[in-house]
């Protein structure tokens, strides 16, 4: 094997290990906290692995969008509303957790065989784009996938707009729900506008 | 464009005229450059605390730190002495991992970054094909950092502090992806290398000062606010919030904080001389001037006058930036929270994406101008 094989499988090794045991941690650890910390590393790893495989700039993407922006989100709303209270205690919770199990492993074995029949068209080194895919990825995003991508964007705007709309309640005078008057007192706003005419 | 320096050939050349393979060559030549870059990133620490001392002294009519070396020069030195043989506290009811883990995830991205500066055409560790778009992804991390420290303190002022470092981050990192974007529009690569060599035509006239005038005044303002420098350093305002989210650390964690945000400022300072003032470029293109005076461009001698100009070059455009931001520092008044998320999101936000439009407009319209 040459240092540079024996340095991939190394990494690999490495980000697969945190991927997975991170995961795993993710949904098991008590504290809410932890988890969202982990989700970020796992975010990580996940990035590496695309760098392993020359997708440098899906990899800076995924950093971006998933732990610079999403994973910080989760971690900032975890924190916002970050009260101790003890959980009230389910009673059947040996079952429920027997169920979900065996769902997660019904779904697990089920990747496990698509991995295992499927047969994958693995381009060679040679044929790997490596630095353009850069410019691929920006002609397949105009091109053939501009449906897609012009249909995400427009549901980010919604989901934007949605959530101006629940966080700014003097939008609506009423509640949409109650139909009750809305108490504006808890908008959070400056004591003074930036640009008030003091005169 | 395929000249100037390459020491990497060079010095794999010269291991291999010893017998060594290309591979063992490559992987002793790999942590050279990371070691060089670490320690003038260090060093360019250094320098900044002791000028931070010495202009806010100045503006302030003190005298500043003056008995620690000629004009108080090891000042810095002394001052990473003392942060290093501090006890190391973690209090009692802090989450020892969280506690420990923050300091270092703020400061690793920040030294990553440091990845693709060019001082040279090959003055750099490496010319990664994702370049510049690295920067704006490595520095989304930091705030993730800033949070964890906020929260494992166990401490309200860190926590508040972690927070506002988090909003401020987000809020100020799309005006500056945008105005980065612009440039990147002008050069058609995110590499740092091209987007230098797209600045060298004309000297400092053909530098995207000139064209992005707007882009640059937006990025320095998102950058100073990525920084947390004076005009944005609600994350750390000492009136309200003691210290922000620093306020539980001491001793090297503390300095690990201190390091991260000043290699943070050269590093945007670096950025800004490599994204709008030419990067390494002489004011007056180097091979005019090598052609006036009849000089073979390609001679070695030549070659190693003009890497040294490029890096003093760069270095200069750089501590000038890092000199204004000083200059701020210590001559402006702090933000309120609502007036900087006021000025991220309704100002420059808009300003940056109309920037955005008009540069790809002019694009179109001027492309010998504006790239084509």
């Amino acid at each position: 094997m040459s240092i540079a094989i024996t340095t991939q499988f190394i990494c690999f090794t490495v980000l697969s290990l945190v991927v997975i045991i991170g995961a795993l941690g993710v949904v098991l650890l008590e504290s809410i906290v932890y988890s969202a910390f982990l989700l970020g590393g796992v975010f990580m790893s996940v990035a590496g692995l695309y760098l392993l495989l020359n997708a440098s700039f899906v990899a800076a993407a995924q950093v971006l969008v998933y732990v610079g922006a999403v994973n910080v989100l989760i971690i900032f709303a975890i924190m916002l509303v970050n009260k101790k209270e003890d959980l009230k205690p389910i009673n059947d919770i040996k079952s429920r957790r027997i169920i979900s199990t065996s769902i997660c492993l019904t779904l697990l074995s089920l990747l496990i065989r698509v991995d295992l029949t499927n047969v994958w068209s693995l381009s060679s080194p040679q044929n790997s784009i490596g630095e353009e895919s850069t410019i691929r990825i920006g002609e397949h995003l105009f091109s053939d996938y501009l449906l897609p991508f012009e249909v995400a964007s427009v549901l980010l705007l919604m989901a934007m707009i949605g959530a101006i709309v629940l966080a700014r309640r003097d939008v609506m005078s009423k509640d949409i729900s109650t139909g009750l008057p809305v108490d504006q007192e808890l908008i959070e706003k400056s004591s003074e506008p930036l640009l008030t005419n003091k005169n | 464009m395929e000249y100037g320096l390459d020491l990497e050939y060079s010095f794999n050349e010269f291991l291999k005229g010893f017998g060594l393979s290309s591979e063992i060559a490559h992987i002793i030549w790999l942590p050279l450059p990371m070691l060089l870059v670490l320690v003038a990133a260090v060093v360019g620490v250094l320098v900044t605390v002791w000028l931070e001392r010495k202009i806010s002294a100045a503006a302030q009519q003190r005298i500043g730190p003056e008995y620690a070396g000629a004009l108080g020069v090891l000042q810095p030195i002394a001052d990473g002495l003392k942060l290093l043989v501090k006890e190391d506290i973690i209090p009692a009811k802090a989450d020892g991992i969280l506690f420990t883990a923050g300091p270092i995830l703020v400061l690793v991205p920040v030294i990553l970054s440091w990845l693709i500066v060019p001082f040279g055409q090959n003055l750099l560790i490496s010319n990664v094909g994702i370049g510049i778009f690295l920067w704006i992804a490595l520095s989304s991390i930091q705030p993730i950092g800033l949070l964890m420290s906020g929260y494992a303190s166990n401490n309200k002022y860190s926590l508040l502090g972690g927070l506002r470092a988090a909003a401020q981050s987000i809020s100020y990192e799309i005006p500056l992806a945008l105005s980065v974007l612009a440039i990147v529009l002008m050069t058609n690569s995110l590499s740092t290398i091209d987007i230098v060599n797209q600045q060298s035509g004309a000297g400092i006239l053909s530098w995207n000062i000139w064209r992005q005038p707007v882009g640059f005044i937006v990025f320095w303002i998102c950058a100073l606010a990525e920084c947390e420098r004076l005009p944005f350093d609600l994350p750390e305002a000492e009136e309200e919030l003691v210290a922000g989210y620093q306020t539980e650390y001491a001793g090297m964690k503390f300095a690990l904080f201190y390091l991260g945000s000043y290699i943070n400022l050269i590093l945007s300072a670096l950025l800004v001389s490599i994204l709008y003032l030419g990067g390494w470029g002489f004011p007056i293109p180097v091979e005019l001037i090598a052609k006036f005076l009849n000089l073979p461009i390609n001679a070695p001698f030549i070659q190693v006058f003009t890497a040294s100009i490029g890096i003093v070059m760069t270095v200069l455009k750089a501590y000038l930036l890092v000199f204004i931001a000083i200059l701020l520092r210590w001559t402006t008044p702090r933000v309120r929270i609502d007036q900087l998320l006021d000025l991220g999101w309704k100002f420059l936000l808009p300003i940056s994406l109309a920037n955005l439009l008009i540069t790809a407009g002019l694009k179109l319209a001027f492309p010998q101008f504006f790239g084509g």
